[in-house]
């Protein structure tokens, strides 16, 4: 034992870290033991999830049955789909209205500008649930509810976009802004060519909150949708949960797998971008 | 390929602060014009403006003749050289460099990423483009960094691209705010040779900023002052020197500072430093500023003109020459600074006369006078005159 903490020690690793380390551990184990039970259960038989005794590991691995068993039952791909279409239409439309926006709240001056970016400010704090009634109303009198449109639409203009990257371009140097007007690039084109790549971390930043939480929606989805085909990922689940009354725990938690596996891949490739993006411009 | 550059009575107000004060100036074509002054006198606002960056609030500027004050930057056929060099971090070199020229050359269409490529019909353009960034490439040796990116190249290096990029489209007027303040000292010098070699062989206007009076001292063909948001004096670097028409002038250019003593001027003219009569006269009366550079100054012998007492406070070694920095009873800040070479400091020391009271002065032209307002005073001091005077004087 004294052995091991002097190796440690030799490492940089005074008591103070090991305690720091343990800490952090026991987070690290609450945040992803039910990640860890959910494939658990997809991967053994429905028999062992009622067991009395805790296993780490499947007593009989069922290997993808729960898998097959889960996508010939409920049409997952088309639950991923409608997720995709959503969420890509979310964020396109999100960056071409919060990026031009933000631009021009961080370089330009014009009147109410201080009024503009309070009243951004203002609907930070505003949650879906206030407007979702006017939003349900305004959707059933244009006859759009039941559709993507209607999943989008409260989405597609993003306050929170607006700040984030009013704060990095607000760093962005005037004097390439500056230089660029010299060279005679015209004002959108200063925007889109020079200043946005320069913000990609920022983007990959906002990218991942916004298709998290499009993907994750299950409370929007719910008032407007009533076609089980234009359901995204969490409220197919929920037919599916309501489908088969619970007793295919292994199927369930098989789509539960599948339905998240795509916001994990995101989320392993723009992790760098994402943390330099979030630390960069010290949201969070 | 060069224009010349009318600025008339240029006003610019930030918040409640008047910035510049009707700044007038005309710069010929094909001159190296150096504007200088202390940081915060307007000297980058006023470049600013000439390149149509931010809008002035009154006065007029004129290039080659054309009113160009409502005139995008685009359209005023300038380039401008930044301290921070503000190359376009995302593209490369080559990119950087071609900017102006796409942007220019190429439909909006055909600049497009990706899609743009295939744009047909466009072959002889780019080409033509990329001769043209290779010939202004090699004339500031970067063409083995054409396919970086700004963040691996050093300081030196983004300061070619970002002067590259100046020349590609052949401007008329160069504007530099400031370009080689972020190098180090040694590339500073070397730079500062690039430079004046550069505007000889373009022979393009060019419009300087700096603080920095050696840059100012040994690139320009006029140097214009500037402090507080007003020009004070327009000159050739010598002549401002030499001839400065204000004490702000005289204090910010030379280094060491200019000595200023106070004098005073006699009902007849005749200035007398402290207790000492000089054959200096002038046509003020009353205080007066007596400015000594620290070169003109020496110890006083027999044929000093004028003189005072001081005390040693240090020496300091500059190599060939050192300065004595001395403390005096004369008024100002009572501390001078004397430039000698070295060898004559040894003797001095030799002799031991480092160790009592100085008697330092100078000859009577060296002088430079001032008027209790700053301004310059003609002074009236014939070597002729000279000696009658100083008789007359004991005599009276």
């Amino acid at each position: 034992m004294t052995a091991l903490l002097t190796r440690l020690r030799r490492q940089g690793l005074g008591p103070r870290d090991l305690a720091v380390h343990a800490f952090l551990l026991v987070f690290v184990f609450i945040t992803l033991f039910p990640f860890y039970w959910m494939i658990l259960t997809s991967l053994r038989p429905a028999s062992e999830v009622f067991t009395a005794h805790f296993s780490w590991w499947p007593e009989t691995f069922v290997g993808l049955d729960n898998f097959r068993a889960a996508l010939s039952q409920a049409p997952l791909l088309r639950f991923m789909l409608n997720g995709v279409l959503v969420c890509a239409g979310i964020l396109i439309v999100q960056l071409l209205t919060a990026i031009p926006c933000a631009y021009a709240l961080a370089k330009f001056e014009f009147r109410g500008k201080a009024l503009l970016f309070a009243l951004v400010l203002f609907a930070l704090c505003v949650p879906i649930q206030v407007p979702a009634l006017p939003l349900y109303v305004a959707l059933a009198f244009t006859g759009t509810l039941d559709s993507y449109f209607a999943l989008m639409v409260p989405f597609f203009l993003s306050v929170f976009a607006i700040f984030l990257f009013r704060q990095v371009f607000k760093s962005f140097p005037d004097d390439i802004i500056h230089a660029a007007r010299l060279d005679g690039i015209g004002e959108a084109e200063i925007l889109w060519r020079i200043v946005v790549p320069s913000a990609g971390p920022a983007i990959a930043a906002f990218a991942i909150f916004s298709i998290t939480a499009h993907w994750n929606d299950l409370y929007w989805p719910l008032i407007v949708i009533t076609s089980p085909e234009l359901a995204p990922p969490p409220l197919g689940m929920m037919y599916f949960a309501d489908n088969d009354s619970g007793t295919t725990f292994g199927a369930l938690m098989a789509a539960a797998t599948l339905l998240t596996a795509p916001l994990m891949i995101i989320f392993l490739f723009a992790q760098r971008h994402f943390i330099r993006g979030v630390t960069m411009t010290g949201v969070k | 390929m060069t224009a010349t550059v009318s600025i008339a009575s240029i006003e610019k107000n930030f918040g409640g602060s008047r910035t510049l004060k009707g700044v007038s100036l005309e710069i010929e074509a094909g001159e190296f014009l150096t504007l200088i002054g202390p940081s915060g006198c307007g000297k980058s606002t006023l470049l600013r403006i000439i390149a149509g960056l931010i809008p002035q609030d009154g006065g007029s500027i004129a290039i080659d003749g054309q009113v160009v004050d409502d005139a995008p930057p685009k359209a005023r056929d300038v380039a401008m050289v930044f301290q921070s060099y503000a190359l376009y971090p995302h593209m490369t070199v080559f990119d950087n460099i071609a900017t102006p020229l796409k942007v220019r050359r190429l439909p909006t269409l055909a600049r497009l990423p990706v899609l743009g490529r295939w744009m047909p019909g466009l072959k002889a353009a780019r080409a033509g483009v990329a001769e043209d960034v290779g010939k202004v490439a090699a004339q500031v040796e970067i063409t083995s960094l054409l396919d970086r990116r700004p963040a691996q190249l050093s300081g030196g290096q983004r300061q070619r691209v970002a002067l590259a990029r100046a020349m590609v489209r052949q401007p008329r007027v160069f504007l530099m705010d400031e370009p080689l303040s972020n190098l180090d000292a040694r590339l500073r010098v070397h730079m500062r040779g690039e430079l004046a070699e550069l505007h000889r062989r373009l022979g393009a206007t060019f419009i300087y900023v700096t603080h920095d009076q050696v840059e100012a001292m040994t690139m320009s063909t006029r140097v214009a002052l500037m402090m507080d948001g007003e020009i004070v004096q327009v000159a050739p670097p010598a002549e401002l020197y030499a001839n400065p028409s204000d004490i702000r002038v005289a204090r910010f250019i030379g280094s060491p500072e200019i000595n200023l003593f106070t004098a005073h001027a006699g009902p007849d003219g005749r200035i007398a430093l402290g207790d000492e009569a000089t054959p200096l006269r002038c046509d003020a009366r009353g205080p007066v500023t007596l400015g000594l550079r620290p070169e003109a100054l020496r110890i006083a012998d027999r044929t000093t003109a004028l003189t005072l007492k001081a005390r040693l406070h240090r020496i300091e070694n500059l190599g060939p020459d050192a300065l004595l920095h001395l403390r005096h009873d004369q008024g100002g800040d009572q501390r001078a600074t004397l430039r000698l070479p070295l060898a004559e400091i040894e003797a001095l020391r030799r002799s031991g006369r480092l160790d009592a009271p100085l008697t330092i002065g100078a000859d009577a032209d060296a002088a430079l006078l001032f008027g209790t307002d700053g301004k310059r005073l003609e002074l009236r001091a014939t070597g002729a005159a000279r000696n009658d005077d100083l008789i007359l004087q004991r005599a009276s």
